[in-house]
C-alpha cells in the first residue's frame, strides 16, 4: 500500500491577504482576523495524493502545523478524500521559521510511519520561502524534486516526473521514499462535495503538540529557529500621483497622450 | 577573521551562454560584504569547461574560486551538489553563503541549509552587515520592508534574484587562485535529472521589453486577463504577472514580476487591476513613467505610479485598446 503523506499549510485568504499592513506608528502588524484558507498549492499537492488513490491502494494523511483554527482546513481535507487528518498545534510552535517548520513536520512524518511520498505546495502564499519541502526531505533523508509540473512514471518504487526548470523542465529519475513540491500545473483541484463533507464528519483529526513529537521545547517554534525578523518598516510613497479626470472616454484619450508622448502609440 | 580565508561564498551557476548573470551580481555584493568585514570572496562554480566563467568571476571581484570540473556534474543533480558544497562549507566555515533564486538555488540552498543546520533567507533585495557584523537580510512584506537576521548559525544563507543587484564592473587586472575541488565519482543519486529541456516562451521577453504590461487579481477571470494581454500585444509590450494572477491560473509563473519572480527594467511600465504590493513593486526596477488603472481609489499602487486612473479595468482596458486600434488604422 502506498503511505502518502501531505503537508498542508492554513494562510490567511490571499484574496484579502494585502489588508495586512504594518502599523506605520507601531512598526508592527495590527491585529486582523482574516479567515484561514489552505495554501493555493497545497490543495494541488493534495489532488496528486487523491489522483494516486484512485490508481492504486493508498491511504492519505494530511499534515498540518497551526494554530487551533486551522483544524478547519484539516477537516477540509479530509472531506476532499483524504483518510487522515492530524494538526500540530502547540503555542511553542509559534514564530517558527522555514527550518523549524520544516523541523517540526518531519518529526511528526517520523511519528506517522515510513511514508512513500511526501507532497507538499512549493511555496506557500504568506511566507513564499520554497524552503519546506527540501528541508523536510533533508531531514527524513529523502531525495526531493521541486516543482514539479507531471507525474509521468507512478509505478512501483521508481517514477519519472517532470519539473519546472529553467526556460523549460527537466525530467526526473526518482526513487521512493520521496518529496515533492508541486506548481499548479500539475492538475485541477476538485471542489468539496456534500457528501464528502458528511463523511469527513465522522473522522476524527488528531492533534499533536511538542510532547507528542518526543524532542526538547526548544528545538520547535521561535527557539528553534535559525532566523527571526527584527525590525519592519513601511515604505514612503515614491512618486508623486497625478488622477486622470473625466469621463471614461476622457481619460482614454488621455492615457492615449500619455503614451504617445513616452514613444509608444 | 583569518585573512587567508573567504568569509563570503557565492554559489555560482553557469547555464547555456556563460556564467548566469545573477551569480556575477552575487559576487559584487559579496565583494561589499567581504570588504565589511575585511575578509575574502570565495566562489564554488561546479559543472564542465569553467575556465572563462571562472575568469569572469575573479574579474568580478572572486579571491577564490572553487571549481568542480567533472561530466556527472551537468545537467544540475541536487544531490551531488549539496555534498559537495556542504562538504566545503564545513571545511571554510563562511559567515556568509548567498545563492541566486535560479531553479537551481531556489532547490539547492534549503538542501545546503538543512544539512548545515543554519536558516535561509529567501529572495532577498537587500543585504548589508551592521555594526556587529550580523548580515542584515530585507525583504518586502506586508506593504513595508522587514530585517531578518541569523544571529548564530553559521553560514548566514540568503538567495538574491537575477537583476536585484547590479551587475559589477568587471576588472581584467584582479586576480584570484583558483582551487580544485574533488568531485565524488561513485555517487547514487536518488533523484537523478536525466535531461532538461528548453520551451520557446511566447510573446515578448519581460527582461528587454521597453514597456511592460502587468496584470493582477482585479481582471476578475480569464476573459479580463486576455484584455490585458491585447491591450499588452498591440502595444508590443512584454505581460507580466503579480501572485495572485498566477495562483487563479490565469498565467504561468515565469510572467510573475517583483521579489521571488523576474526583475524588470522597462522605460513605461502600467499596472491593471493590481494593488502595488511591495513583492511585485519591487520587480520594476528605474521604469521612467508608472501607470496604474484601478477600481479602489484608496489602492497603494496609486503611491506608487507618476498617472493614475480611477476605473474598473474590465471598462477602461478594452476601450483603450479599441481608441489604439482606431489611431493606429487611421
Amino acid at each position: 500500500m502506498l503511505n502518502i503523506v501531505v503537508c498542508v499549510k492554513a494562510v490567511p485568504d490571499p484574496r484579502i491577504a494585502d489588508k495586512l499592513k504594518i502599523d506605520p506608528v507601531t512598526k508592527s502588524l495590527p491585529r486582523l482576523d482574516i479567515p484561514l484558507v489552505i495554501n493555493p498549492l497545497d490543495s494541488h499537492a493534495l489532488e496528486a495524493a487523491l489522483q494516486l488513490k484512485k490508481k492504486y491502494e493508498a491511504h492519505i494523511t494530511v499534515l498540518c502545523m497551526g494554530p487551533p483554527p486551522a483544524g478547519n482546513i484539516v477537516r477540509e481535507c479530509l472531506a476532499l478524500g483524504a483518510d487522515t487528518g492530524i494538526l500540530l498545534t502547540d503555542p511553542a510552535f509559534a514564530g517558527a521559521d522555514a527550518f523549524a517548520t520544516a523541523y517540526t513536520l518531519a518529526k511528526a512524518i517520523e511519528k506517522i510511519g515510513s511514508p512513500d511520498v511526501v507532497f507538499c505546495g512549493m511555496a506557500s502564499s504568506d511566507g513564499a520561502t520554497e524552503w519546506v519541502g527540501p528541508e523536510i526531505a533533508t531531514f527524513l533523508d529523502m531525495p526531493v524534486v521541486t516543482m514539479v509540473r507531471e507525474i509521468v512514471e507512478d509505478q512501483g518504487d521508481d517514477w519519472i516526473v517532470k519539473a519546472d526548470y529553467g526556460h523549460g523542465y527537466r525530467t526526473v529519475k526518482l526513487k521512493l521514499p520521496a518529496v515533492l513540491t508541486v506548481t499548479r500545473n500539475l492538475n485541477l483541484p476538485k471542489p468539496l462535495s456534500f457528501s464528502g463533507i458528511l463523511k469527513a464528519r465522522s473522522k476524527e483529526i488528531t492533534e499533536w503538540d511538542h510532547h507528542d513529537l518526543g524532542d526538547p521545547v526548544e528545538r520547535f517554534g521561535l527557539k528553534g529557529s535559525p532566523t527571526y525578523v527584527t525590525e519592519m518598516y513601511p515604505l514612503e510613497s515614491r512618486r508623486e500621483v497625478q488622477m486622470l479626470e473625466g469621463t471614461l472616454q476622457e481619460k482614454v484619450a488621455r492615457m492615449v497622450k500619455i503614451l504617445s508622448d513616452a514613444g509608444v502609440a | 577573521m583569518s585573512k587567508d580565508k573567504a568569509a563570503v561564498f557565492v554559489v555560482a551557476e553557469q547555464g547555456e551562454t556563460g556564467v548566469e548573470p545573477a551569480s556575477l551580481q552575487l559576487v559584487g555584493k559579496a565583494r561589499e560584504l567581504a570588504d565589511a568585514l575585511e575578509s575574502k570572496v570565495g566562489v564554488v562554480l561546479l559543472g564542465k569547461n569553467l575556465s572563462d566563467a571562472t575568469q569572469k568571476l575573479i574579474e568580478a571581484g572572486a579571491d577564490l574560486v572553487f571549481q568542480g570540473d567533472a561530466d556527472v556534474l551537468v545537467p544540475y543533480q541536487a544531490e551531488l551538489y549539496t555534498e559537495i558544497i556542504v562538504k566545503l562549507m564545513a571545511e571554510h566555515h563562511p559567515e556568509i553563503l548567498l545563492l541566486g533564486s535560479t531553479f537551481m538555488g531556489r532547490e539547492l540552498a534549503p538542501l545546503i541549509a538543512a544539512k548545515l543546520e543554519t536558516g535561509l533567507t529567501a529572495h532577498c533585495i537587500e543585504l548589508e552587515v551592521n555594526p556587529e557584523g550580523i548580515l542584515e537580510q530585507r525583504i518586502p512584506a506586508y506593504g513595508g520592508m522587514i530585517t531578518i537576521v541569523c544571529p548564530e548559525k553559521r553560514p548566514q544563507m540568503a538567495t538574491v534574484a537575477n537583476g536585484v543587484f547590479s551587475t559589477p564592473a568587471l576588472d581584467a587586472s584582479r586576480s584570484g587562485q583558483i582551487v580544485s575541488i574533488e568531485v565524488p565519482n561513485a555517487f547514487e543519486l536518488r533523484a537523478q535529472t536525466l535531461e532538461v529541456v528548453k520551451e520557446e516562451a511566447e510573446g515578448v521577453s519581460l527582461e528587454t521589453a521597453s514597456v511592460i504590461v502587468a496584470g493582477g487579481a482585479g481582471a476578475g477571470n480569464l476573459e479580463g486577463w486576455h484584455e490585458i494581454g491585447e491591450l499588452a500585444t498591440i502595444l508590443n509590450a512584454g505581460f507580466g504577472s503579480t501572485r495572485p494572477a498566477v495562483d487563479a491560473g490565469w498565467t504561468e509563473l515565469e510572467t510573475m514580476i517583483g521579489q521571488s519572480g523576474k526583475m524588470v527594467n522597462p522605460e513605461l511600465y502600467i499596472g491593471i487591476g493590481l494593488s502595488g504590493e511591495l513583492q511585485h513593486m519591487v520587480g520594476i526596477v528605474g521604469a521612467k513613467v508608472m501607470i496604474a488603472v484601478n477600481n479602489d481609489p484608496k489602492s497603494p499602487v496609486f503611491e506608487q505610479v507618476d498617472y493614475g486612473v480611477l476605473e474598473d479595468c474590465r471598462e477602461f482596458v478594452p476601450a483603450l485598446t479599441k481608441k489604439l486600434m482606431e489611431s493606429r488604422n487611421k
